[in-house]
C-alpha cells in the first residue's frame, strides 16, 4: 500500500480488517466501506505523505467547525490508513457498543494513561462551552453532576466506569460511508 | 502546502444562515435532570466529525470525477488507440494551427488599430471588441467547442450586470465568443495574466486579489464605477468565486447582487462525455488544462441566458443572491451546498462553533435549572 498507488489490492484490505479487530471477532468496516475509505485518505492526503496531516483535516470546513477539532486531530496525528480505519470503526452501524464507549473514553484520555480526571472532563466540557459558561459554572456543574453519580472531584474515572455511566444511554453514534 | 489563515469577519456577512442547511445535533431535550451520563455522552459531537472526515459537502464540489475508462477489452482498445493517434496527431496539430492563426490576424489587426487609432477612441474600441470576439471564437474552435446558446441574446443596456456559475476560465472565452463582455478576475501570474494586462484591458476588465481583504472595497467601488459608466461593456461577474466542479454550486458572493442593477443570470453545463472541462486550479495550471482540452475530442457545452432578475422589495442582497443561484442551479442540473468557495482558500471564521457552543451552553444550563 504505497503512498502513490491508489490501489488496494485484496491481501491489502484484509490487512486493514486484521488491524480493527483489536476488541471483537469480526470487523465492523466492510471490505467496500474499506475501499471507498481509501478513495477518501488519498483524497484528503493531498500531498501523497501517507498520513493526512493537520491542515488537510481542517481543510475540510465541516470538521474545521466542530468544537471538538482540535482533541480529534491529536489523536489522528500521523495516523495512516490502516490506523485511520481502525479509528473510524467506532463509527460503523456494525460497531458494538462497546467499542463506542472506547472510543469516547479515548476522547477524554488524551494522554492514554487509561484514567481520566477531572480537569480531562472539564477540558472537553470548555471546548463544547465556550465562552457561554464561565469557568467557575463549569467546575460547579460538573463537579455536582459528579457527586450526584457518587464520584468525587478527584475520582479518576477508568473505561469500567465510563461502561457504567454509558451503558444505559441511547448511543447514537454512526456515521454511512458511502459506497459507490 | 498553503498556510491557512482565517477568514476575516467581513466574509462572515456575506453569508445567509448556514444553520438552516447543516444539521443542528444538540443533547436531548429531555426535561429530566441533569446527569453525569449526559456531560460525558458527547456522541453527536463526534459523529458530525466523524461524519465530515469520512465525507463532506464542500471537497465534493472540487472532485474531478475520472470519466470510466471504456477501453478495457480486445475489441475496443485498439480503437481507442486509433482514436488518441487521431487526437494528438492529427486533431492536436491541426487546433495549434488554427489557434496560430487567428493569433496572427488578431494580433496584425489589434496592434494596428490599438495605435493607429488612439485619438478615435469610440471607434477603437468597437473594432478592439469585435477583435476579441474573434480571438475567443478562435479559441473555442481550438478545442472543438460544441456550444448550443439557448434563450434570447443578451442586449446591451445599461445597469445591468451578469452572473454565471463558474467551472474553467474557458467558461468566460465560451461566452466572450458571442458578447463582448467585461469582466471581474482575479489576477493571474504568466502568459494569463500578459493577456489579462493587455488585450482583455479594450474590453473593460476589474482585477482583483483574493488574498487581500481591502480589496474587497476597492473592487466594490471600481463594480459601481463600471456599471455606472455610459459606454462600458455589459459586466459578466462569476460570484462563485472560485471554480466549482459543475455538479455542484457554492455560495454566491453578494457583491454582483447590491448594485442596484438588474441580475441577468446565464446558466453554463459542460457535457462530460469527451472531457471534463473542471478546472481543477490546485492540481494543474491553466497550459496543461489546455492542452487537455486540445487532445480531447470536442467540448460540448450549454449556454442558458435566463430571465433578467431584479432585487425584489424587502428582499436583502444575500438573499437575492441565493434566489438568483437557485435558478441557475435548477437550470442547470446543479446540486447547491451552503459553503463559501473561498474556503479553498481559508478556514472558516469562529462564528459557527461559537453558535454550536452556545446551543450546548444554553441547553446545560437549562436542564440545570429545572433539576
Amino acid at each position: 500500500m504505497g503512498n502513490t498507488s491508489s490501489m488496494l489490492t485484496q491481501y491489502d484490505i484484509e490487512e486493514v480488517q486484521e488491524h480493527c479487530n483489536h476488541s471483537c471477532l469480526v470487523c465492523p468496516v466492510s471490505q467496500q466501506e474499506i475501499v471507498s475509505l481509501y478513495q477518501r485518505f488519498c483524497q484528503l492526503d493531498r500531498n501523497g505523505g501517507g498520513f493526512i496531516r493537520e491542515e488537510e483535516f481542517l481543510s475540510v470546513p465541516e470538521f474545521a467547525v466542530n468544537p471538538l477539532s482540535q482533541r480529534l486531530l491529536r489523536m489522528l496525528d500521523g495516523l495512516n490508513f490502516k490506523e485511520f480505519v481502525a479509528f473510524l470503526s467506532a463509527f460503523s452501524s456494525r460497531a458494538s457498543l462497546q467499542q463506542k464507549i472506547e472510543f469516547i473514553f479515548k476522547v477524554y484520555d488524551l494522554d492514554c494513561n487509561g484514567k481520566v480526571a477531572f480537569d480531562d472532563m472539564l477540558d472537553v466540557l470548555r471546548d463544547l462551552t465556550g465562552s457561554y459558561i464561565s469557568e467557575q459554572q463549569r467546575q460547579q456543574v460538573l463537579t455536582h453532576v459528579l457527586e450526584e453519580a457518587g464520584y468525587t472531584k478527584d475520582s479518576m474515572l477508568i473505561l469500567a466506569d465510563f461502561i457504567k455511566i454509558l451503558g444505559s444511554s441511547e448511543m447514537k453514534m454512526e456515521v454511512e460511508v458511502p459506497v459507490d | 502546502m498553503r498556510k491557512l489563515k482565517s477568514s476575516s469577519s467581513e466574509m462572515e456577512l456575506d453569508r445567509p444562515n448556514i444553520e438552516e442547511y447543516l444539521p443542528i445535533e444538540s443533547i436531548q431535550h429531555h426535561h429530566e435532570n441533569l446527569r453525569l451520563r449526559d456531560l460525558l455522552n458527547i456522541s453527536p459531537t463526534l459523529t458530525e466529525a466523524a461524519g465530515a472526515i469520512i465525507d463532506d459537502s464542500f471537497t465534493r464540489c472540487f472532485k474531478s470525477n475520472p470519466p470510466e475508462p471504456w477501453n478495457w477489452n480486445i475489441y475496443l482498445f485498439p480503437q481507442w488507440c486509433c482514436g488518441v493517434v487521431v487526437r494528438y496527431g492529427i486533431l492536436f496539430p491541426a487546433r495549434v494551427l488554427v489557434l496560430t492563426l487567428g493569433w496572427i490576424i488578431f494580433l496584425s489587426s489589434y496592434i494596428p488599430v490599438h495605435f493607429l487609432l488612439r485619438g478615435h477612441d469610440k471607434r477603437r474600441k468597437k473594432i478592439e471588441r469585435y477583435l476579441v470576439e474573434i480571438i475567443c471564437s478562435f479559441f473555442v474552435a481550438s478545442w472543438t467547442g460544441v456550444v448550443k446558446y439557448h434563450g434570447p441574446r443578451p442586449s446591451m443596456r445599461p445597469k445591468q450586470v451578469f452572473v454565471a456559475n463558474h467551472t474553467s476560465m474557458i467558461d468566460f472565452i465560451i461566452l466572450e465568443q458571442m458578447t463582448p463582455f467585461a469582466v471581474i478576475m482575479q489576477k493571474h501570474p504568466g502568459w494569463v495574466g500578459l493577456l489579462q494586462s493587455t488585450i482583455l484591458e479594450s474590453v473593460g476588465c476589474i482585477w482583483f486579489h483574493r488574498s487581500e481583504a481591502k480589496d474587497r472595497e476597492i473592487v466594490a467601488r471600481k463594480l459601481r464605477e463600471h456599471v455606472q459608466a455610459i459606454d462600458s461593456n455589459p459586466l459578466l461577474i462569476f460570484p462563485e468565486g472560485t471554480c466549482v466542479n459543475n455538479n455542484y454550486t457554492v455560495m454566491f458572493k453578494k457583491g454582483a447582487f447590491e448594485l442596484g442593477c438588474t441580475v441577468c443570470p446565464v446558466a453554463i453545463k459542460y457535457n462530460k462525455i469527451f472531457v471534463d472541462a473542471f478546472w481543477n486550479s490546485k492540481k494543474q495550471s491553466f497550459t496543461m488544462h489546455l492542452l487537455r482540452l486540445m487532445t480531447s475530442w470536442a467540448v460540448v457545452c450549454d449556454v442558458w441566458y435566463l430571465e433578467p432578475q431584479n432585487l425584489k422589495p424587502g428582499e436583502t442582497p444575500i438573499e437575492f443572491a441565493e434566489r438568483v443561484r437557485d435558478i441557475i442551479s435548477v437550470r442547470a442540473g446543479l446540486k447547491k451546498v451552503p459553503w463559501d468557495g473561498y474556503l479553498k482558500y481559508s478556514r472558516p471564521g469562529p462564528k459557527h462553533t461559537e453558535r454550536k457552543q452556545q446551543s450546548f451552553a444554553e441547553s446545560v444550563l437549562r436542564r440545570l435549572e429545572e433539576s
